[in-house]
């Protein structure tokens, strides 16, 4: 995501010169204190929730492409310049488990790696508009979350990232067979930039709901929202 | 007889703004008082005073989904140009002055919101048209006719005849309609491109979808500009759109 708080603060003040600025808080300009305006969008945007989940198809597959087709370089994205990606060490880590789980005990990136891996070629779709082809490989998520002892008729999967980033999705988003804990990209190693150590790849959702450096899963039945979320961006954002 | 286009902000302009504004209230008054004078009969047809017959020009659902298909227009055109804005297709993008939603996350919220009031009113739109024989009135559609009074229209001399349709009219109203079927579609295509993968391939994939998606986007707004051009060229046109108009027959 490319736009940062101080030029979407620019926008705002650009907007109140605007005709249309005129429309009470017509941008979501303070979530904590909705309007007219913010109420309607959430209400929609909750309706839109609903009926993305009803179009939702486990069987339903994201379309896959051949290795000639990934786009090379790759393109980083994230609220921050590249130099600022976060640098976890691969030694001392663990992924944190947290909520409806069984067995609760950090997964370390070597046990992770001796987990059945698949690898997929599918295309990430930004809430901006554009569209990258890559290659990223990984631990299906739903085998994951099995082999946790995960209570999968809960409702969300909640990720918190190195970086402050966070984000949440529906637990059959979740189940999704394409839906994986990638460790790879490119058939390299993660590198910090593009999610290290582990990322979530979910092509049957927009890029923003694909959090990098995950260091804690949760699953639960209480909504947590997400970095942009809760700023105004559709929570369910399928693709 | 010729007729002399004003330039916008130029005095002439206002004056003939001013005039257009008259003409208004002179139909609007006419049409009252047409109302006042006849009598409704069973079928819904109205005897004017004359003892001829009269209809309504614009029936109640075309008026009703013209103007909630106008406010959905708007909004969804503002904030499309707000979410281009974020990633644009070409070397220009639209100023945050004629854009809604101030940034794209808003954008989006308006957008997903309002495409709910432009599917619905267009499906009711052509649910109504279909039952009622409105779509008769876009025929014919002979290329040949629509050039001649094209060419009669660019010099000002084709004449507006209430209740008609002239080919220029059929041209672009079928025109228009057919954009708002690609916007639709395109439009779903690229909000669903795995669930509705359908009208994603339909336009040629995400990629190319997008741009079909502006394109019809383009063409109603070049519609759109027309469409209100003619209306302050012929004012008369706003009213029945508004009351309903009653027209002789």
């Amino acid at each position: 995501m490319k736009i940062d708080g101080s030029r979407r603060k620019f926008l705002h003040r650009a907007m109140a010169f605007g005709a249309v600025a005129a429309l009470p808080g017509c941008n979501y300009e303070d979530p904590q204190n909705p309007d007219l305006a913010d109420r309607f969008l959430h209400a929609m945007s909750d309706w839109n929730d609903r009926v993305q989940q009803a179009l939702f198809s486990e069987s339903t597959l994201a379309p896959t492409f051949s290795p000639d087709q990934i786009t090379n370089p790759p393109r980083f994205n994230a609220f921050y310049d590249i130099s600022q990606a976060p640098v976890v060490d691969e030694a001392s880590y663990r992924l944190e488990l947290g909520g409806q789980i069984q067995d609760k005990q950090g997964w370390s990136l070597g046990a992770l790696n001796a987990l059945p891996q698949e690898q997929q070629i599918t295309r990430l779709i930004c809430v901006e508009g554009w569209r990258v082809i890559g290659q990223w490989g990984g631990v299906r998520l739903s085998d994951f979350l099995r082999r946790i002892g995960a209570d999968t008729s809960c409702k969300y999967v909640s990720f918190k990232c190195a970086d402050g980033y966070y984000s949440s999705i529906d637990m059959e988003s979740a189940l999704h067979p394409q839906t994986i804990l990638a460790t790879s990209f490119l058939g390299q190693p993660l590198t910090p930039a593009f999610g290290a150590p582990l990322r979530l790849r979910i092509p049957t959702k927009l890029g923003f709901k694909n959090p990098k450096n995950l260091i804690y899963l949760g699953v639960g039945n209480v909504y947590t929202g997400g970095y942009w979320e809760d700023q105004g961006y559709n929570w369910f954002s399928g693709s | 007889m010729s007729r002399v286009v004003p330039v916008p902000g130029t005095s002439a302009f206002f004056a003939a703004a001013a005039n257009a504004d008259a003409a208004w209230f002179r139909c609007l008054d006419q049409n009252r008082r047409a109302a006042q004078n006849g009598n409704m009969n069973k079928s819904g047809n109205m005897t004017g005073a004359g003892g001829k017959r009269v209809r309504v020009i614009h029936p109640w659902p075309l008026r009703v989904t013209h103007w909630l298909n106008a406010v959905a227009i708007v909004m969804m055109i503002g904030s499309g140009w707000q979410i281009y804005d974020a990633s644009p297709l070409f070397g220009f993008t639209f100023p945050p002055l004629i854009t809604i939603g101030g940034w794209l996350g808003a954008a989006i919220a308006w957008h997903l919101a309002f495409m709910w009031l432009l599917v619905i009113n267009g499906i009711a739109y052509f649910a109504w048209g279909a039952g009622s024989g409105h779509f008769k009135k876009f025929w014919p559609l002979s290329p040949r006719q629509i050039l001649r009074e094209l060419g009669l229209a660019l010099t000002f001399r084709l004449k507006h005849e209430t209740g008609m349709y002239n080919a220029v009219q059929r041209f672009l109203y079928v025109g228009v309609l057919f954009a708002g079927v690609v916007i639709v579609i395109s439009g779903l295509g690229i909000w669903k491109p795995v669930q509705l993968w359908f009208f994603t391939d339909l336009c040629g994939g995400y990629f190319i979808a997008r741009y079909v998606h502006f394109f019809a986007m383009t063409a109603i707004v070049g519609f759109v500009a027309i469409h209100v051009l003619l209306v302050l060229l012929v004012p008369k046109t706003l009213p029945p759109m508004l009351t309903g108009g009653r027209i002789e027959t």
